[in-house]
C-alpha cells in the first residue's frame, strides 16, 4: 500500500498511469454530459410549479456539487503536501484552483439565471448564495497567492494553509439552508435518502452529476500533466515524452 | 420528447432565454476548461522539442 502510494506520488508514474486512464475518463465525461443534457433538455418533465426553467437544475446542481467537492479535494491535497511534502500533492492542489473557480462561477451564474424566473430576482444576499460567493473568492485567493509568492516551497505551504482554513466555509454552504431563512430551497438530493423528485427527473440529474465528476477529473489530470511537464522539463523522461 | 416543435423547444413556454443561456454559458466554460490545458501541454512539449533540436544552444 505504501509502496503504491509512493509510486503514484512520483510525477513520472502519475504521468504514465494517467496516460492510460485519460481517454476512458474523457470519453465517459463526454458521453454522460451529452446524454444527460439531451435527457434534461428534451425528455425530462417540466416542474409543476417552475415549468421548463427547472431544466437549469441539470447543470446548476452538478456544478455546485463539484464546486464543493473540488474544494475538499484541494484542501486534502494541501494537507497531504503539508504533512508528507509530496510534490505531486502540491501540483494537484494548484491545479484544482482554477477549475474549481470556474465551476463555482458556473454554479453562481446558472443559479442566478434560474433565480430570475423562479424567485423574480437575479441575486439575493442570502446565506447559500453569499457563502458560495465566498467559495469563489477562496479559489481565486489560492490562485492569486500562488502567483504572488516567488518561491515554490513557501507558495505551496501558504496556499495549502489558506485552502485548509477555507474548509470552514464548506459546512456553512451545506447547512446554510437549514440554519438561516433563505430563498434557496434545501437539498433535494442526498446519498442516504430517497430523492424528493420523480425518477424521470433524478435519473438525468444523476447522469449529469457523474458526468461532471468525470469531467472534473479529466481536466484536473490534464492540468496536472501540463504542470508536471513544466516542472520536470529538465529530466530525461519528459524530453523523451516531448521527442516521441 | 416533451416539445411539439422546434420553435416550441426554443421558447420553452417563455423560459427559453433562461434555459438556453444557462446551457450556453456552461458549454463555453466546459470547453475552455478542456482546451486550455491541452493547448498549454502542446506548447510546452513543442518548446522542449525546439530546445532539444540539434544546433540549438539552450539558455542557461
Amino acid at each position: 500500500m505504501w509502496r503504491w502510494f509512493h509510486k503514484l506520488g512520483s510525477p513520472r508514474s502519475f504521468y504514465l498511469i494517467s496516460n492510460r486512464l485519460l481517454p476512458w475518463l474523457g470519453a465517459a465525461a463526454g458521453l454522460l454530459l451529452v446524454v444527460g443534457a439531451v435527457w434534461g433538455l428534451l425528455f425530462a418533465p417540466p416542474d409543476y410549479q417552475q415549468g421548463n426553467s427547472v431544466r437549469i437544475m441539470y447543470i446548476h446542481v452538478p456544478a455546485s456539487i463539484l464546486a464543493q467537492s473540488g474544494y475538499l479535494l484541494m484542501a486534502t491535497a494541501g494537507a497531504i503536501y503539508l504533512i508528507w511534502r509530496i510534490k505531486l500533492a502540491d501540483i494537484a492542489m494548484q491545479c484544482v484552483a482554477p477549475l474549481g473557480a470556474s465551476l463555482t462561477f458556473l454554479a453562481l451564474v446558472t443559479g442566478s439565471i434560474w433565480g430570475k424566473p423562479t424567485w423574480g430576482t437575479w441575486w439575493q444576499w442570502d446565506a447559500r448564495l453569499t457563502s458560495t460567493l465566498v467559495l469563489l473568492f477562496l479559489y481565486l485567493g489560492v490562485v492569486a497567492l500562488r502567483s504572488a509568492l516567488e518561491y515554490r516551497e513557501s507558495a505551496g505551504r501558504a496556499t495549502a494553509i489558506l485552502a485548509l482554513v477555507g474548509v470552514v466555509n464548506l459546512p456553512i454552504i451545506k447547512y446554510s439552508v437549514d440554519w438561516w431563512n433563505t430563498l434557496h430551497q434545501p437539498s433535494s438530493f442526498s446519498l442516504t435518502e430517497k430523492p424528493a423528485m420523480p425518477a424521470e427527473m433524478w435519473l438525468p440529474l444523476l447522469v449529469m452529476v457523474i458526468g461532471f465528476y468525470c469531467f472534473f477529473f479529466t481536466v484536473w489530470i490534464l492540468r496536472i500533466r501540463s504542470e508536471i511537464i513544466q516542472r520536470e522539463s529538465g529530466t530525461e523522461w519528459v524530453r523523451g515524452v516531448a521527442g516521441s | 420528447m416533451r416539445f411539439e416543435s422546434f420553435a416550441d423547444l426554443l421558447s420553452m413556454s417563455g423560459h427559453g432565454a433562461f434555459v438556453w443561456s444557462a446551457y450556453g454559458i456552461t458549454l463555453l466554460v466546459l470547453v475552455v476548461n478542456v482546451v486550455w490545458p491541452l493547448l498549454t501541454i502542446r506548447q510546452r512539449l513543442a518548446g522542449l522539442r525546439r530546445a532539444d533540436a540539434p544546433g540549438v544552444v539552450e539558455d542557461p
